[in-house]
């Protein structure tokens, strides 16, 4: 079949099931937005592409499928770097198609052409620019199989204008079935399961193990290995922290579960790793907000690390055993491995252990004190009624700060796939669009989009994308009027010199603005109103819902490691010390 | 020319610890080169020396580097390599099981006086040099050795008074098994 290479990316964006792209159109993508008229593929018009990318992420978290950006050439292109490398640094599986200048003015300086494949070499998995129209079924299904295969991310496809241009003759290609045997990638051999040795050696370390504690990081949600990991957990009866990227793998609710380690974790589960004499890592990359000061992170644990990536073994803290697979593979394996060992019998009586974790965790829960008739809101109280109103599978984005802190510490995850955020990268900005993108996923689930007034005004814009695309999510916005977690670092380590943090209750007026994008907007500002505004909010389906939260500007977040210290010298609240 | 195993026993004389040799097989495309010194970059691995070219096969290029494992570890250096879709194979190769080999051009003042300029020609023989072209005060010359050889060299003629002078990055194969 003769068609242009227009019409062949948007066939072969289908061949690979594609049934939605977040995008925005301009010069150098026009021939490929064409043949979208006829495709069943949905798009979704965003207001910013780096809304668009967001929204990939958010939709790629929530149903495990890759997502898809669509953008033009120059500024599109340089407005999708920030979640390109938010997809690179959380390894969520994104492919970003770009528009680019045609292949014989590459390099001329043309209008809207920059360098892109260039830019984001470094925040991509691999990117391909694309020089015949003949190489685009295959390149996007490589494209498709390097996001999803081995560490997943971010790859991006350039398309030069002239080989998808019908007006131009390099356009011309043939139709063919893209498919594994014809991608050219010999560098590329993604590993799955690890040595039967290795297997052995692990196994040993944790029979021999008096304070194990798991270590669960966003890995277990990438292998979709939820599973796999409360079988282990179970099996030997070892408790398990779950990360900011990994938050819903473990449920909140089992006894097992110690919730967040790391800067803002919870006591207990910083304390219990910090203390552990075996840390089974699995899926994790010993993040510097998760260990603090490395030298002083967990100093007596020896270390099981299971991972996809060789790079992580030993990158950051040397393992005892090192084993380089997917985690589902592996700790199936594992669990297997341990079966044929004796099982939960051969494991050795742990009750010191468990006594002195629950201990901690009745010395330290996490405590907030209720504000006083007159003052605003106190976030974690808007948290807790938020979680008890809403379904217990809710979706829940949020953005970067103190809110993504709160929100990670008050909410019960019993659900994989439930808690979508931006972890490495640390993405202001990031929970609107990525609430709309989960919620395309998602139609059937509740999608709330948690978020701070700092953040909300980077990417508010997306709520009209929202309104206008009937994609009703529902944003809670915690107004405290600052940048919040930039003004709690000032207080405790700038004596309290504040430096461009304050913005206002105000001035935006968020329930106007609201409106003005096609939303419903509620205001809440006293704890009675608190309930009212979110079960009314619950009740709305056909338009986005945003409700402004007053909160009370001096609120921390407790506990936490400050930068630079090992994590026994965790913080915790003044009404603990 | 010394025979393989005089070359073997000179390596093994002269260990390298600080540096250390990968060579890696690549892809022949463009961007490639963009892409594994970028890694570095980022990464924040020193490169030593650096050397490209296509293999025998022209789908693939060699691209030999030094690496400062002060910098990094090698095993981070090799895994991160390794992470690049275009990267087909890495070989670290161990001073004592390989052959290193690098060029030098310079262009030195050739002496002032006979004596000296018979010094100059003594010093381009032991070394087993080539002079490429000359003129009334300078020479061209060429050497191809270990790079610790050009480093000797390039230091004795400095007394002479270097005009000009390039180096290659070194390349490295394997030894044959015995």
């Amino acid at each position: 079949m003769d068609i242009n290479g227009g019409q062949a990316l948007v066939k072969a964006l289908e061949h690979e099931g594609v049934e939605v792209v977040f995008g925005l159109p301009g010069g150098a993508i026009l021939p490929v937005y064409d043949p979208i008229i006829e495709s069943p593929i949905r798009h979704i018009l965003v207001r910013h592409e780096q809304g668009a990318g967001h929204m990939a992420e958010g939709y790629a978290h929530a149903t495990g499928r890759p997502g898809v950006m669509m953008i033009t050439s120059g500024p599109g292109a340089t407005n999708g770097v920030t979640p390109l490398c938010d997809a690179y640094m959380d390894s969520i599986p994104l492919v970003c198609i770009t528009g680019q200048v045609p292949y014989p003015a590459i390099g001329t300086d043309a209008f809207q052409e920059c360098d892109t494949t260039g830019i984001t070499m470094s925040v991509t998995k691999h990117n391909f620019l694309v020089t015949e129209a003949q190489d685009i079924p295959r390149v996007i299904h490589e494209a498709f199989h390097i996001a999803t295969t081995g560490r997943p991310g971010p790859v991006l496809v350039d398309v030069p204008k002239d080989i998808v241009d019908p007006n131009n003759p390099r356009s011309a290609m043939t139709w063919y079935e893209p498919n594994d045997d014809i991608m050219e990638l010999p560098g590329y051999r993604p590993v799955t399961d690890c040595d039967p040795q290795l297997l052995r050696a692990a196994a040993q370390l944790i029979s021999a193990a008096k304070r194990p504690v798991i270590y669960a990081g966003g890995g277990i949600l990438k292998a979709r290995a939820a599973k796999e990991l409360l079988e282990l957990a179970e099996l030997i009866d070892v408790p398990v922290v779950t990360t900011l990227m990994a938050r819903g793998a473990f449920p909140d609710s089992h006894e097992l579960c110690l919730g967040m380690p790391g800067m803002h974790g919870n006591y207990t589960a910083v304390t219990a790793m910090q203390h552990s004499d075996l840390l089974i890592a699995l899926g994790a990359r010993f993040d510097d907000r998760v260990t603090g000061r490395l030298d002083g992170f967990a100093p007596d644990a020896k270390v099981i690390h299971v991972d996809i990536d060789a790079a992580e073994l030993g990158k950051v803290r040397q393992p005892d055993v090192a084993m380089h697979g997917d985690c589902r593979v592996v700790i199936a394996a594992l669990v297997k491995e341990l079966h044929d060992c004796g099982g939960r019998d051969a494991q050795p009586d742990r009750q010191a252990w468990r006594s002195q974790i629950s201990g901690w965790q009745e010395r330290y829960p996490l405590v907030y004190e209720q504000s006083e008739p007159g003052e605003r809101l106190k976030p974690q109280y808007v948290l807790e009624v938020l979680r008890d109103s809403t379904p217990n599978d809710t979706i829940v984005t949020s953005g970067v700060g103190q809110h993504q802190m709160w929100t990670s510490q008050y909410w019960r995850f019993d659900h994989p796939y439930t808690w979508i955020n931006s972890g490495g990268l640390g993405t202001m900005g990031f929970s609107v669009p990525a609430a709309i993108g989960a919620k395309v996923g998602k139609p059937d689930r509740m999608v709330w989009a948690i978020d701070g007034d700092g953040c909300f005004q980077m990417t508010a814009q997306e709520l009209v994308t929202a309104a206008t695309g009937r994609i009703p999510i529902k944003v809670a916005l915690f107004n405290n009027a600052y940048l919040g977690m930039v003004r709690q670092w000032q207080e405790m380590f700038y004596d309290e010199r504040y430096s461009e943090v304050y913005l206002s209750y105000e001035v935006p007026d968020y329930v106007k603005w609201a409106e003005a994008m096609g939303c419903v907007a509620l205001r809440a500002e006293a704890p009675e109103e608190v309930a009212p505004a979110i079960n009314k909010a619950n009740e709305i389906n056909d338009r986005p819902v945003v409700v402004e939260f007053r909160c009370e500007r001096g609120e921390n977040v407790y506990p936490m490691v400050p930068a630079g210290c090992t994590n026994s010298e965790l913080v915790v609240d003044p009404s603990q010390r | 020319m010394t025979s393989l195993n005089d070359a073997a026993s000179e390596e093994f004389l002269e260990p390298q610890q600080r540096f250390r040799t990968v060579v890696t097989t690549v892809e022949n495309k463009p961007g490639v080169l963009a892409r594994v010194s970028g890694l570095f970059a980022r990464r924040g691995f020193n490169i030593e020396s650096l050397a490209v070219a296509p293999t025998a096969d022209e789908r693939f290029s060699r691209i030999t580097f030094t690496v400062d494992v002060a910098s990094a570890p090698l095993e981070q250096v090799v895994k991160q390599l390794d992470k690049l879709i275009n990267v087909v194979e890495i070989r670290e190769l161990s001073p004592l099981e390989s052959v290193e080999r690098e060029l030098m051009l310079v262009i030195v003042k050739s002496a002032a006086s006979n004596e000296r300029r018979h010094e100059l020609l003594d010093l381009i023989d032991d070394f087993r040099a080539y002079v490429l072209d000359q003129s009334q005060s300078q020479m061209l010359l060429s050497l191809s050795a270990r790079p610790t050889r050009l480093d000797e060299f390039e230091q004795r003629l400095r007394t002479f008074g270097i005009v000009e002078l390039q180096r290659t990055g070194r390349v490295a194969l394997p030894l044959l098994a015995p």
